[in-house]
């Protein structure tokens, strides 16, 4: 089946110029192919036609590298749950519909170009402690080190976090907690994590704040928007380990 | 650790978003304390007269207890709204350039989003509320609150301000508790429904009052 949209795409040339929308008919489009399928449909008529293609960023298009991602009606990733923009599958529209697509829009995410947005301030957090420092060798036998399923179910449910920033994007607040939260909850929750834990909720939430990220007002628009459907949970979680952080340990 | 300042970590910690907002959690904590205090206190009305005012007679009496009590009680408020301004405008600048379409993921509710505008509203009717008491001819309580009542706009904007309670606590008592971390797989839920109770039980009760004082002409007299 073939359907005819509206594309009302946000266009800016480079960080610095003023973006503007722009609207193009998307001619016939199967419902069969992936939404980044039908940009690359318009980008080579674009081309053809002697403008600039809209730029995006994408990657692995199976739904696991968290390079994708641009705002569709309103809605990070488009309007299917638990779905990448490149795993969003045209069938989810109607004939005649229009798409207002435009990027992630937070201070700490700079534009650079169309629909591509800085993301960089995701690593820089993930350098102040998102990780186990200590070498770990070769994998080791399994058991070795007991976790018992409920508690890495937990975990895997933080490290499913593919880093796109739709939980940024959707936030009212522009806030990255739900991110930290998924990224301080996989390592806390661990055996290999637990040395570090204090050290790490300071550090990685500061480093938070300081790349000015909002606050979370707990309104769970991340958790909705979540590809990879993070609980907020995490961010409960990644409260009581920066309190006790703060709190208890003798770290500052 | 001893580098002159003691309490350094404690500077850098409210000055933490996380911080920051557990000082909003913990001031809305005893903020809803002190809700259902002032609660407990106005069913008394609802056994009469008699049972009212002397009530009233009996907090009057603790003396010196009362101005403390209200000293720390503005205190609480007034960290409340500090702390919630700050977030509020950082929250704004957070997000420079507005989306050209607005849609909700499915996680935001009508209470959650008008947060900052109903404790707006709120702290618009503490004034009022505090006029209407401390202003007045001094009579006994029961008389005070039928006179201040018995007015139709006055009532009126008493139940619209207690609808804006009732929506700020509905968000504002689970909220809290996910900020302070209190979040479980077992307990999730039961938080989540006794603080939606809550706010429900607190709007009905305060509610009850200016509605008996309306359209029962016998209510407190």
């Amino acid at each position: 089946m073939k359907i005819n949209l509206t594309l009302k795409i946000r266009r800016q040339s480079s960080p610095d110029e003023k973006g503007q929308f722009r609207t193009y008919p998307s001619g016939p489009i199967s419902t069969d192919i992936s939404f980044l399928e039908m940009l690359d449909i318009l980008n080579e008529r674009l081309t053809r036609e002697g403008e600039e293609p809209v730029a995006f960023d994408h990657d692995c298009r199976e739904g696991i590298c968290g390079t994708c991602g641009a705002v569709v009606n309103g809605i990070p990733h488009g309007p299917a749950k638990k779905t990448t923009l490149c795993q969003l599958h045209m069938r989810h529209f109607r004939e005649g519909d229009t798409l207002v697509i435009e990027p992630f829009r937070a201070r700490a995410f700079k534009l650079e170009k169309d629909l591509v947005v800085d993301r960089s301030a995701f690593d820089r957090i993930i350098r102040e402690g998102g990780y186990v420092s200590v070498n770990t060798g070769s994998a080791p036998e399994a058991n070795t080190i007991p976790v018992p399923q409920n508690i890495a179910e937990q975990a895997m449910n933080g490290a499913e976090c593919i880093g796109c920033g739709a939980c940024v994007a959707a936030c009212p607040n522009a806030s990255a907690m739900l991110f930290v939260g998924a990224k301080i909850s996989q390592l806390a929750l661990l055996p290999q994590g637990g040395p570090e834990r204090s050290r790490r909720a300071l550090a990685m939430v500061r480093k938070m704040d300081e790349l000015g990220f909002g606050n979370c007002g707990n309104e769970r628009e991340c958790e909705a928007a979540c590809p990879k459907g993070i609980s907020i949970r995490n961010i409960a979680r990644m409260n009581r380990e920066f309190l006790r952080a703060a709190i208890c340990s003798d770290e500052e | 650790m001893r580098n002159g300042v003691i309490m350094h970590w404690l500077a850098a910690t409210l000055k933490s978003s996380i911080g920051r907002k557990s000082v909003m959690a913990g001031s809305g904590l005893l903020l809803a304390i002190f809700l259902f205090a002032h609660l407990a206190g106005n069913a008394m009305a609802f056994f009469g007269r008699a049972t009212f005012d002397a009530y009233a007679a009996r907090l009057h009496a603790t003396g010196p207890l009362i101005p403390v009590f209200e000293t720390a009680l503005a205190l609480v408020v007034l960290i409340h709204i500090y702390f919630g301004l700050g977030l509020f405008f950082e929250n704004l600048a957070a997000r420079p350039s507005r989306y050209e379409v607005v849609a909700n993921s499915g996680g935001q509710t009508f209470a959650s989003m008008t947060m900052p505008y109903t404790g707006l509203l709120i702290l618009v009717f503490i004034f009022h509320h505090l006029a209407g008491f401390y202003l007045a001819d001094s009579s006994t309580v029961s008389d005070l609150v039928r006179q201040n009542l018995s007015r139709p706009v006055t009532a009126a904007y008493y139940i619209f301000s207690l609808l804006a309670l009732t929506l700020h606590t509905s968000h504002g008592f689970w909220s809290m508790t996910q900020t302070l971390g209190l979040s479980h797989p077992k307990y999730d839920l039961l938080i989540e429904r006794l603080a939606l109770a809550a706010s429900i039980v607190i709007g009905t009760v305060f509610i009850l009052i200016p509605v008996l004082v309306l359209f029962r002409p016998g209510f407190l007299s």
